[in-house]
């Protein structure tokens, strides 16, 4: 839930600060349509949007500590809060409200910026220390909710989105090359980078400090971690868990934990279903575990390789919940994607995002404001192709010559129409490439990324210049704990995965800005970290047995689902790509304009010639793969970006900060 | 129709430029250099180039003869399609 948004550092007159952060809180209605609230301090300006979900007669923020020396405002859920207050209380805290904000500023009294790992949930917090003139920053473990950042006029500026920044420091509308080229690639900037000059992305697991002096220190509270792989053997997975039963107990356990604290809400609370094993999970927890009422929602569409409807009804009929259907259509998708990038502030390279944003439409129209989901189950317990289609190539890595290894690709990927394993002969030609990575920790990713650089043949001979030598395997891997290496492969995989796919682009595109665009607040109870913790000391072959993934969720959802759901091959979400912005071989209005030759040379990102040629092969259906796909979608998104945020703000350089 | 070897390349060589590379400069596209390996098709643009193929050159392409070797480069698509249309004449 909510919006946030403040400075600190210089100080300003109370009335002009207020202002300022109104103009910065305003660009944030869509996150926290419920009312907003301030603070204003010596060195200070903090600002909130409220979305009420917990408390809504006392919660409003911000919120401070009984002797008003501490003060925050926040973004998302304290899920343990009640267990926290208690402890606090005893401990001799007063509570004047009964929100899980409150807990924030007393936790802090007690552990000091320690305070954020007793924290089960998902938040962007901005907290002000007004006895030592201190600014503290956090964001939760995995990066569920946004917070950026920037230094101007002797100050450092954050808020949940971009645009509350841009609407004071209109000069930091410029894009960024390199995070322009980090998206295309990995599809999202790496972090701290943005696709916006100067403008940061405060990093999951991570807090940062400012303080009186404007020394910024930036510490990791926690990381997704795994065990040295040579210590992981069977015998001491037996010692930890016991056998694969008891691991897979207690893993239901957990699992109905971290459902029931999700649950805690003072509204409604939904669940999207997509038809697979993990969404379907969620929902027959709450149905078999808890008393919560749910309603239940999922998309479809017309087009059979990406529907999901019948394994939808499937489910809906076994746990008896109500449900509503969202039909989506390629035009619709082509139509709402200029408002889903206003949401993203990056570009993306697959369309997936916008039914998502229609749904939550869909959701907060029928009276919601929460919704359960699936998300990060395929990261914390071994889901995704990737990760078997590695597991593959490493095993036909061990013997090269072998003719059978590499056929076991063919099982990949069968719910593709134009499969990349359709041809045994090309899938070898092209999964054999990159074998040469096999002792890097980015070995799984490389072919992803193989396919996704296709993108960046299309930038301009200038902003190639700005990029330099930048080298997309080197820079990721700079990036990698030095220990990446001694972990299992799988491990590694699951970490370049949970950095690159889930938090630079699953998590805000597809998760908190799709949402937060209608006000809805998406809970992930895959992601508690108690349950990540478990499933990462797990022996890998508990997670992918064979090629079958996720092995042990499926043991510990035995018998909630049925047969057909639980032994479900993986399909992921997806979306049509660039045929939704072409019909009968004529471009939607707003794809003719910002594709034309004229907007690409103008806005310099591109080469028109180039682009110009890839706009011909879609318009005449001639992408099929992947690869143009992505590049069209990013291209697209990119000048979108450029509409949004970039130009206009060019052309309007005097619409600059007031408070000075 | 020709079947001069010069005219299949300058139409294979036209396509690839066009479609694959997106770009009118002859000299990013060696006829020797290997298609796979330089990232220029992946295993679902050899479909495009098979589609391509057959339209062009009224051919019919098996699924046995869809090999990495007869599409790599443009001097072995040349071939691969002089084979196939001295085969139907």
């Amino acid at each position: 839930m909510c919006g946030i948004a403040g400075f600190s550092g210089v100080p300003a007159a109370p009335e002009t600060a207020r202002a300022t952060l109104e103009r910065m809180i305003h660009t944030l209605h869509h996150r926290g349509p419920d009312g907003y609230g301030f603070h204003v301090g010596d060195g200070v300006g903090l600002a909130h949007a409220r979305l009420s979900i917990i408390d809504l007669a006392t919660g409003q923020q911000p919120i401070h500590n009984e002797r008003r020396t501490v003060w925050t405002v926040f973004n998302g859920g304290i899920f343990n809060y009640v267990e926290l207050r208690e402890q606090l209380e005893r401990q001799g805290h007063r509570f004047y409200t009964q929100s899980d904000t409150e807990v924030i500023v007393h936790l802090y009294e007690q552990h000091g910026d320690d305070f954020v790992s007793h924290l089960n949930g998902q938040f962007a917090i901005a907290l002000w220390d007004a006895e030592r003139r201190r600014l503290l920053l956090a964001r939760d473990r995995t990066g569920i909710r946004p917070l950026f950042h920037t230094r101007a006029h002797g100050r450092l500026w954050f808020g949940s989105e971009i645009k509350a920044l841009l609407a004071v420091l209109p000069q930091r509308a410029t894009l960024d090359p390199t995070g322009l080229a980090q998206t295309l690639n990995y599809w999202g900037p790496v972090d701290p980078a943005t696709v916006f000059e100067g403008i940061h992305s405060l990093p999951p697991g991570h807090v940062l400090t400012v303080d009186e002096g404007n020394r910024e220190t930036l510490r990791r509270y926690w990381d997704w971690s795994f065990p040295v792989a040579a210590e992981q053997t069977m015998a001491s997975a037996r010692r930890m868990f016991g056998s694969e039963e008891q691991a897979a107990a207690e893993l239901r356990e957990l699992l109905i934990d971290a459902v029931r604290l999700r649950l805690r809400a003072d509204v409604p609370v939904g669940a999207y279903l997509s038809g697979g094993l993990d969404s379907s999970g969620i929902v027959a927890l709450i149905r078999r575990f808890t008393d919560t009422p749910v309603r239940t929602f999922s998309v479809a569409f017309a087009d059979s390789e990406f529907d999901e409807s019948a394994e939808q009804a499937a489910m809906v009929r076994h746990l008896g919940t109500e449900h509503t259907t969202m039909h989506c259509s390629r035009r619709d998708i082509g139509m709402a994607f200029p408002q889903l990038i206003r949401h993203t502030e990056t570009p993306i390279l697959r369309t997936a995002a916008a039914p998502l944003m229609l749904l939550s439409g869909r959701v907060r129209s029928e009276g919601y404001k929460v919704v359960l989901t699936g998300e990060g189950a395929d990261e914390v317990f071994g889901g995704y192709d990737i990760f078997k289609e590695a597991k593959v190539r490493r095993f036909w890595a061990r013997q090269p010559q072998s003719r059978f290894r590499p056929r076991l690709l063919e099982r990949l990927y069968g719910y593709l129409e134009n499969s990349p394993v359709g041809n045994a002969a090309f899938a070898q030609a092209f999964f054999g490439k990159g074998m040469e990575h096999i002792d890097r920790p980015i070995f799984a990713h490389a072919p992803r990324w193989a396919t996704s650089q296709h993108a960046l043949r299309f930038l301009s001979a200038d902003m190639r210049a700005s990029i330099g030598d930048w080298q997309p395997l080197d820079g990721y891997e700079q990036r990698l704990p030095a220990s990446i290496m001694s972990w299992h492969p799988l491990a590694r995989d699951q970490y370049v995965e949970a950095k690159s796919l889930l938090a630079a682009y699953l998590l805000p595109a597809q998760g908190d800005r799709v949402a937060m665009a209608n006000s809805i607040e998406g809970r992930f109870p895959y992601l508690d970290h108690r349950l990540i913790e478990f499933a990462n000391r797990l022996p890998p072959s508990w997670k992918i047995r064979g090629l079958t993934e996720k092995y042990l969720l499926r043991r510990a959802l035995d018998g909630l689902l049925p047969a057909d759901i639980l032994h479900r091959t993986k399909q992921p979400y997806r979306a049509p790509d660039q045929t939704s912005f072409f019909f009968d071989g004529k471009p939607l209005d707003y794809v003719a304009d910002l594709m034309s030759s004229e907007r690409i040379r103008a806005a310099g990102y591109f080469d028109a010639d180039a682009t110009g040629r890839l706009f011909d092969k879609c318009r005449h259906g001639r992408a099929i793969g992947f690869a143009d796909n992505q590049a069209f979608v990013g291209i697209l998104s990119t000048m979108l970006l450029d509409e949004t945020f970039l130009r206009r703000s060019s052309s309007d350089p005097h619409g600059a900060l007031c408070s000075d | 129709m020709s079947n001069e070897p010069k005219e299949i390349e300058a139409k294979i060589r036209s396509y690839i430029l066009e479609n694959l590379l997106f770009s009118n400069d002859p000299t990013e596209l060696p006829n020797d250099a290997s298609l796979l390996d330089r990232g220029i098709i992946d295993s679902t643009g050899v479909l495009e180039i098979v589609l391509f193929l057959e339209g062009e050159f009224d051919i019919q392409i098996k699924a046995s003869e869809m090999l990495p070797e007869n599409f790599d480069t443009v001097n072995n698509m040349v071939a691969f399609v002089q084979r196939l249309r001295v085969a139907v004449q």
